[in-house]
């Protein structure tokens, strides 16, 4: 009874493999990580090249790639660092400060109905003002220097954070606060051990949003006053009409968010492995 | 012996709820008493405040009416005696195993001792976990997983513990399993146990007394002894006085829901 069995179980797990072993092999190659978006981004580099010079495009228009590159390489690598460096100086800062100022507001609002419900409308003014639009009065507020820029990063980042991390603190299984005040523990370290751990995911969320948000707020600083950063730069260069430069500095912030985006989601995968979703690659 | 106050009195209980749907009674005039190292089956329908129960007995809640006194002392506040199992296992999900035993210690007193470590490994052994004492919660199967609950509530060696249908999220399987683990477990090492269930198999097998509860408002429907041998094991699950003992609860509880 069981011998056509199993011939048979073995010669339909054989056919499938046999059958479809080429076809594997040709998808395998284009289905290798990175190669079809690697592809897609060669395809659109080389149209896009052709265009320009096939409808001779001036530059001011839309530079080629190849002129982008030319405009990336007449800045000099030593420029280049310096602007980077300095957005992201100010990037990182009113991120950090962002984020002390964030979490233990949130905790407050967590733990304070009558603060919470004190405090919220003023947060979703503060959020709701364009940052454009507040940027300057800042920046002459505070004069010239890091510190306004800080500031006008800060205000832009910190309101996904506390949004975030207050509804981690409140999303706790009610067993488990149960199980804290049955064991008569001090309240901070229902925080500490309980609801600040348990938020990670929620905190981590936001952090993504917000380290973009980050460089968004460094860059509209940057383009009220500075005498450098990328933002800075790419003003001064369109101002020059230098677009291929201008789209130059644009593809450097557009790398700067990029990666800083994939270092905080490296920190969460490396430091919190359990607080991301089980089937996460 | 019979000069020692019980565990756990209930006096004519009763507990109100304000919701925004208006007053909710959940238990009315309910009084029993449990006595040291019985192990007491709560059975009743949902929302008959079973678990309203339990969380007076923890301190968590202060009745309406009447009083719940623990070793003779009215409860006023969460006291240390008691341990607490819920019906999911709550673990924290960035623990492992063994931190999640030891949570318990280092919640109250911020840090863990060698004898706490000593008590969770033996814990460990006791409830089947060796091997899995560095493992996160989300490896384990859902039956492991209320292991550790049952662990973690026993690190502080509470006098009295306190189960809100623990295996109610298990399979049945598993669910049995854990029922005579539980039993194994208990006759090791007595413990006065409140074990809210609404399994009348789980109550016979399980429990020295069943008390059954009607549905809401929660009154005292019923207050007897389980007369079957113990030690009891999956023999106990197949004898004819269990089913018929089971029985006699179910026809109690379907009576007083119709």
């Amino acid at each position: 009874m069981s011998s056509p069995d199993i011939s048979a179980a073995s010669s339909s797990a054989a056919r499938p493999e046999t059958e479809t072993a080429p076809r594997t092999k040709r998808g395998s190659l284009l289905l290798a990580p990175g190669v079809l978006p690697g592809l897609t981004t060669l395809v659109i580099l080389l149209a896009w090249e052709g265009a320009t010079r096939l409808f001779a495009i001036p530059s001011f228009v839309l530079p080629s790639p190849l002129g982008i590159l030319a405009g990336f390489e007449a800045v000099g690598l030593s420029r280049w660092a310096e602007h980077i460096g300095a957005t992201l100086r100010v990037a990182m800062l009113g991120y950090a400060v962002s984020i002390l100022v964030a979490v233990p507001l949130a905790i407050v609002l967590a733990r304070s109905p009558v603060l919470s419900r004190a405090l919220y409308p003023i947060l979703v003014v503060v959020q709701s003002t364009p940052i454009v639009a507040v940027a300057p009065i800042i920046i002459v507020v505070m004069g010239a220097g890091d510190l306004p820029r800080v500031v006008i990063t800060c205000l832009i980042t910190f309101f996904p954070i506390v949004v975030s991390t207050t509804t981690g603190l409140m999303a706790t299984p009610p067993e488990l606060i149960e199980l804290s005040k049955s064991l008569r523990a001090p309240a901070w370290r229902e925080i500490t051990q309980i609801r600040l751990p348990f938020a990670v995911p929620y905190i981590f969320s936001a952090l993504k949003i917000s380290i973009t948000l980050a460089v968004i707020g460094a860059v509209v600083a940057e383009f009220v006053a500075a005498e450098k950063g990328v933002g800075y730069f790419i003003q001064f260069s369109t101002s020059m009409f230098r677009l291929p430069q201008a789209w130059a500095g644009l593809l450097i912030l557009a790398g700067m968010s990029l990666l800083l985006f994939q270092a905080v989601t490296l920190i969460q995968k490396r430091v919190f492995p359990w607080s991301l979703p089980k089937d996460a690659p | 012996m019979a000069l020692d106050p019980p565990a756990v009195s209930f006096r004519g209980l009763g507990q109100v709820f304000e919701t925004r749907g208006g007053r909710v009674e959940a238990l009315r005039e309910v009084s029993f008493d449990v006595a040291r190292h019985e192990f007491v089956a709560i059975l009743g329908p949902s929302g008959c405040g079973k678990s309203t129960l339990l969380r007076m007995v923890a301190g968590l809640l202060k009745p309406t009416r009447g009083r719940v006194s623990v070793f003779g002392l009215p409860v006023t506040e969460p006291r240390d005696d008691v341990g607490i199992v819920f019906q999911k296992p709550t673990l924290l999900p960035w623990a492992s195993v063994e931190d999640n035993i030891l949570f318990p210690a280092r919640h109250k007193r911020g840090s863990v001792t060698q004898q706490d470590r000593a008590r969770a490994a033996e814990l460990i052994a006791m409830t089947g976990l060796q091997g899995f004492e560095k493992r996160l919660p989300d490896e384990l199967s859902g039956g492991m997983q209320q292991r550790v609950g049952i662990a973690r509530a026993l690190h502080m060696d509470p006098d009295i513990l306190l189960m809100d249908e623990p295996f109610s999220a298990l399979d049945a399987l598993t669910r049995e399993e854990m029922g005579f683990e539980l039993s194994r477990i208990f006759e090791a090492r007595r413990k006065t146990v409140l074990f809210i269930t609404h399994s009348v198999s789980e109550a016979a097998i399980l429990a020295d007394r069943v008390v059954v509860l009607t549905g809401r408002p929660g009154t005292l429907a019923a207050d007897m002894p389980v007369s079957l041998p113990r030690p009891r094991g999956i023999e106990t699950a197949s004898m004819g006085a269990t089913h018929e003992f089971a029985g006699h609860l179910r026809s109690l509880l379907l009576r007083r829901a119709a």
